[in-house]
């Protein structure tokens, strides 16, 4: 028990906040526990009434992810899902880290070398992101159509980077503005040129901020539907795309199928978020705590 | 080839704001100067015009002989201990210490080295796999010592070194700071607007008001023979009691009759203070423990009456209404006034000041 109060921090709430916070967050967290109880129901237990808690688990949700027939009396066959699994990972993970290397650089330009007019120029960065990004839907699909980037890996790319920079530059500027001048001038002092000083001595201390950006932008462009939808081609398609051509077809909306693959879609930020959250609640609740 | 530091008209704008103005500062090889002043006086913008840490608007900063004005901070190689230590709080402090020996290309033994024998030196051999924020505020600062003196550097720049630690810390590092510098025989620049730290660890200490060197003088000479109101004030606890009065015709050799708010007092003087004329407005400075007390009154003395005691321990500190003014008196413990009691003072010879019209010393 000891353990536990230690570990949970129950002995300081105390047990009625400690069941009340678990009541809420169970509310929060019952739509994805649906769904991920959902991807394992068969087809007759998803559509049960009531809806069914206890239930024999099966796998063919998953299975029919990747393998299955296209219609009725056709054979079972590959599906293509791996692709574009791996086109979301690829293109998300590719656009993060562009965006955070872009925005690193560009923050910290902003950050400590401030241009006549800097606040304007961070404003007008800014603005890119004001607009709904329907509005800009149709000139960027004519422009990604003329240059040929329609349907491209590099097209989608700079897309979903040019997306997430402004928030990008603006978080990690934020961070950089925290950190005290005194010690980079004091590598100086130490004789360290402009380069050994932003890598050795700034970066590790916004090391919170970049995880925190990097977590926000990934959830961001993983889950992004409709530049997706008319910029990416049939090689080059993410998931939530081909998760909306899974929707409808002959017998209605196979749910355990849509379950399934929303299930696995959620697998790598979940993945990423936990492997991030030590720095990621450092970064979320950065400049509150006086220091 | 010259050594130590040479400043000349050193001046720094900020658009229209002058923070330092025509300074002139020489700091000899082994020597200890503190920059000292209230705060906003231009004393850590001059500091950092050493370093390099700000663009120099007029002047020149040279040191071993060498123009420094256009020579970026990581050539100096100067070394600066800064107010809030900026340790670098994402390594350790091993790695802290290690990290000025980067730029001198030392080998691993050699760093290993140095950093025993600094860590023994400042006492942090035991912490020294921990990060800055698991410190202590004392040790946050020898850290930050440390880093300065690992190396050989040209000159040491110390920013505040001590505001932010208590007394007692403060106190032991002072002499540790002083043990330190006094081996390394390099120019020394040290900013406080602690005259205590400045009075204890100076050689020499440069008094700076708006952007101006008022006096630059040794810890002795500064305190006393105050070359104007502004140092008079400023060096010394509790401070000098300057006092407004008004030079009265016949003076005799060497005294000064004074009126002070309408008592009429003699104060010896020395030959330049005699030949001011009757009617001149004066300021007279007198410390206050230069200050005695005769039983009666006479020529010589200022009469006031107790109003506040304060007892310090070794001394007792009196606060006198003479009539509109507050005088602070310090007196040996064994002397016992009770408040409200009528006393006689008598100011020391040659312990008394005389400031003109402007505030500056007659001599």
């Amino acid at each position: 028990m000891s353990f536990f109060k230690k570990k949970y921090g129950i002995g300081k709430a105390g047990p009625g906040w400690t069941i009340f916070a678990g009541i809420v967050s169970l509310i929060y967290f019952f739509p994805v526990l649906w769904i991920i109880l959902t991807a394992f129901k068969t087809r007759t237990d998803t559509l049960s009434v009531p809806p069914k808690f206890l239930f024999t688990p099966t796998f063919d949700n998953f299975v029919s992810v990747f393998y299955r027939a296209a219609g009725t009396g056709q054979d079972a066959a590959s599906t293509g899902f791996e692709l574009y699994f791996l086109n979301s990972i690829f293109i998300a993970g590719t656009s993060v880290i562009l965006a955070l290397i872009i925005g690193t650089l560009a923050s910290y330009g902003f950050s400590r070398h401030p241009l006549r007019g800097n606040d304007t120029y961070l404003f007008v960065i800014l603005t890119t992101r004001m607009l709904p990004p329907i509005i800009a839907i149709i000139p960027i699909f004519l422009m990604f159509r003329l240059s040929g980037l329609s349907g491209t890996y590099i097209g989608i790319i700079l897309l979903y980077t040019a997306f997430n920079l402004p928030f990008s530059i603006w978080m990690i500027k934020s961070f950089f503005d925290e950190i005290s001048t005194d010690v980079e001038d004091a590598a100086r002092l130490d004789g360290s040129k402009d380069r050994r000083v932003f890598f050795k001595i700034c970066l590790p201390q916004v090391k919170a901020g970049l995880a925190a950006t990097a977590v926000f932008a990934l959830i961001l462009t993983w889950n992004e539907f409709l530049f997706a939808l008319l910029l990416t081609g049939t090689d080059t398609r993410t998931v939530p795309v081909q998760m909306a051509r899974t929707l409808g077809g002959e017998i209605g909306v196979d749910w355990g199928l849509l379950a399934a693959i929303v299930t696995m879609f959620l697998i790598p930020v979940f993945a990423v978020t936990y492997l991030l959250q030590n720095h990621l609640l450092r970064g979320v609740t950065f400049g509150t705590i006086k220091k | 080839m010259a050594s130590g530091i040479q400043i000349r008209q050193l001046t720094k704008h900020y658009g229209d704001l002058t923070a330092v103005s025509d300074v002139d500062l020489d700091i000899d090889d082994g020597e200890v100067l503190c920059l000292l002043g209230p705060s906003g006086c231009g004393k850590t913008t001059t500091l950092r015009m050493v370093a390099g840490l700000e663009d120099i608007s007029a002047g020149e900063v040279r040191i071993d002989g060498e123009v420094m004005n256009n020579i970026a901070t990581p050539d100096r190689n100067v070394a600066m201990a800064f107010q809030f230590y900026a340790l670098y709080p994402s390594i350790t402090v091993e790695k802290n210490l290690a990290y000025p020996l980067y730029a001198e290309h030392a080998t691993p033994d050699q760093i290993e080295q140095r950093i025993a024998q600094v860590a023994e030196r400042l006492d942090l051999t035991a912490v020294l796999k921990r990060y800055p924020s698991q410190l202590a505020e004392g040790e946050k600062q020898r850290v930050a010592v440390g880093r300065a003196i690992i190396r050989s550097p040209r000159c040491f720049l110390f920013d505040e070194p001590l505001s932010r630690l208590d007394i007692e810390l403060r106190q032991e590092m002072r002499t540790k700071i002083k043990e330190v510098l006094a081996d390394l025989s390099k120019p020394t620049v040290i900013v406080t607007h602690d005259q205590i730290e400045a009075l204890t660890m100076a050689d020499r200490i440069a008094v700076m008001r708006a952007g101006k060197i008022e006096q630059v003088a040794t810890p002795h000479d500064i305190f006393a023979a105050p070359i104007n109101t502004f140092v008079a004030g400023f060096i010394g606890t509790p401070g000098m009691n300057l006092i407004p009065a008004v030079v009265e015709g016949g003076s005799k050799k060497n005294e000064l009759k004074l009126n002070i708010d309408g008592q009429h007092v003699v104060v010896d003087v020395n030959d330049a203070a005699m030949k001011l004329p009757a009617g001149s407005m004066v300021t007279l400075g007198v410390r206050p423990r230069f200050f005695e007390t005769v039983s009666e009154v006479s020529d010589k003395t200022l009469s006031g009456v107790v109003d506040i005691i304060e007892p310090m321990g070794a001394e007792t500190l009196f606060h006198v209404l003479d009539g509109k003014r507050e005088l602070r008196v310090v007196m040996d413990r064994s002397v016992r006034f009770n408040e409200g009691e009528k006393i006689h003072l008598q100011f020391q010879p040659k312990m008394t000041h005389v400031f003109d019209e402007q505030g500056s010393l007659v001599r």
